[in-house]
């Protein structure tokens, strides 16, 4: 069967992140340049070289039944949140469709990372027959995905891309192929990521890329300025439910944005370093612009990966110059949100259709001092305060260790 | 020694904890998967659970003939001390 023509179109948006415990709070927050992250005050981060962090602003455990969220892994439950909120706005369930042709793409960069080490704990305390019979499907990585799943009753494939950072973003695109091929009429698409633990966080400051700037933590996330040293670690989900735009028209569905086509890549270059021209990176830009059938004049609005950390940020800015030029606005909401790994990318296309909707693009905070580097300074990047705009395409790129490049292209509903 | 009595609101305590079963709900009659939504794994935790508050090991073999509320109280109540 070959892809179909027919436009895909975003009916439902959720989202809980360390910006707010929904979508509305969340940007919000976005728009008022408030900060996520906070310094972690348990003894065990007190001999961490990064001892920051961006937690939830809203516990899981106020938005969740207290036995269901004790069978799910904090990925799950942040999963789960952010799903039936976009489920519940977008009127999927009253939609008729049947299950069967209901789809979920749940992607993570971690998984069950919480469960894996506790349970680890456990088995060392006190023994084998004391690990929790919830273990495995608390910890496998698709995890998320299947909670997801059983939440909205979907029985038409549920599938989980792991790809570190893109994951979020490599989600919607499997989504938007699903559409496509007709395989499904409305697939539920999104991110999750919740592992602020001792291990991963040791882990990421061994490869000395997290911020270590622990005694100003809303300063500490800078994408693109000079003084960034790392990525601020963070928690959170967001999902999109996807359908044809036939079919949600034909249903009276309200339309956020359309997500107008993806691109991918494989850097082909190192397992972590990206390519430092981020010639990868520009191919799944330009991939993404040839699918949705637009060239880069069309594009107002890019919401970029950009971590903070030194080498990712300008291989970024090269990419986007090379692909899109240097008429784009560029902003790096990472600075507010902190790092939500297999969560980025979903969250970071909420941004994007959210400034496609309301017209206007966020600030990247922190900005104060952009890099030297060419093409940070020739790019537009929006900084300290939301600009207002006229925008009809916007794109989202994220990329992840092993040189995973994913772009979507969104437009104006 | 744990009287049938303790042992029914012991039991009901874990049913709440583990599977959100309400204490009145936590009647000899009730099946564990028919009438109280029980899944298998949650029964592993709750015999893991009877193991602390009671004392009595649950072998997988036998807890897979348990399938009442009151199955399981007459097991404890056989096996305790």
């Amino acid at each position: 069967m070959s892809p179909s023509t027919t436009d895909v179109v975003v009916t439902g948006l959720g989202a809980t992140t360390p910006l707010g415990g929904d979508v509305a709070s969340t940007w919000d927050a976005l728009l008022a340049g408030r900060s996520g992250v906070s310094r972690i005050t348990d003894e065990w981060a007190q001999e961490f070289p990064a001892q920051l962090v961006a937690r939830l602003a809203a516990d899981p455990a106020e938005q969740i039944d207290r036995v269901r969220a004790r069978r799910l892994d904090r990925s799950q439950q942040v999963a789960v949140i952010a799903a039936e909120q976009a489920w519940a706005g977008s009127g999927a369930a009253d939609s008729g469709v049947a299950p069967e042709r209901i789809a979920v793409v749940f992607g993570t960069g971690i998984g069950g990372a919480l469960t894996l080490l506790g349970q680890d704990d456990v088995l060392e305390a006190k023994g084998p027959k004391r690990v929790s019979p919830f273990t495995i499907p608390m910890l496998m990585p698709n995890g998320p995905a299947a909670a997801v799943g059983l939440a909205v009753g979907a029985k038409g494939g549920v599938h989980a891309p792991v790809s570190a950072c893109a994951s979020g973003a490599e989600a919607i695109r499997w989504g938007l192929d699903l559409l496509r091929f007709d395989r499904a009429d409305i697939v539920l698409v999104g991110g999750a990521e919740a592992c602020v633990h001792p291990l991963p966080m040791a882990g990421f400051a061994a490869m000395r890329a997290m911020s270590t700037r622990n005694d100003e933590p809303e300063r500490a996330s800078r994408p693109f300025d000079k003084a960034r040293d790392g990525f601020v670690l963070g928690e959170g989900a967001a999902a999109l439910v996807l359908e044809r735009a036939d079919s949600a028209a034909a249903r009276g569905a309200r339309v956020h944005a359309k997500l107008a086509g993806a691109g991918a890549s494989a850097d082909g270059y190192d397992l972590v370093a990206p390519h430092p021209e981020g010639e990868g990176a520009g191919r799944a830009i330009t991939a993404a612009l040839r699918d949705a059938g637009l060239s880069p004049a069309d594009i107002g609005h890019v919401n970029a990966h950009a971590t903070s950390t030194p080498v990712g940020d300008t291989a970024e800015a090269a990419a986007i110059r090379s692909s899109l030029g240097e008429h784009v606005l560029v902003s790096a909401t990472k600075s507010q949100t902190g790092h939500l790994l297999g969560a980025a990318g979903a969250l970071e296309s909420v941004f994007a259709i959210l400034a496609l909707r309301e017209q206007i693009v966020p600030a990247t905070a922190n900005l104060d001092d952009p890099d030297d580097d060419a093409a940070v300074q020739a790019l537009d990047i929006v900084r300290h305060e939301p600009r207002r705009t006229t925008l009809s395409a916007a794109v989202n790129d994220s990329f992840g260790f092993g040189g995973h490049n994913i772009a979507l292209v969104f437009t104006t509903a | 020694m744990s009287s049938t009595q303790e042992i029914q609101s012991g039991l009901a305590e874990i049913l709440e904890e583990v599977a959100g079963v309400s204490p009145a709900d936590a009647t000899p009659e009730k099946s564990f998967t028919e009438d109280l939504d029980v899944d298998s794994l949650s029964m592993v935790e709750i015999a893991t659970a009877v193991e602390d508050k009671f004392g009595v090991a649950i072998p997988d073999d036998q807890l897979a003939n348990i399938k009442t509320v009151g199955d399981a109280m007459s097991f404890i109540e056989k096996n305790q001390g």
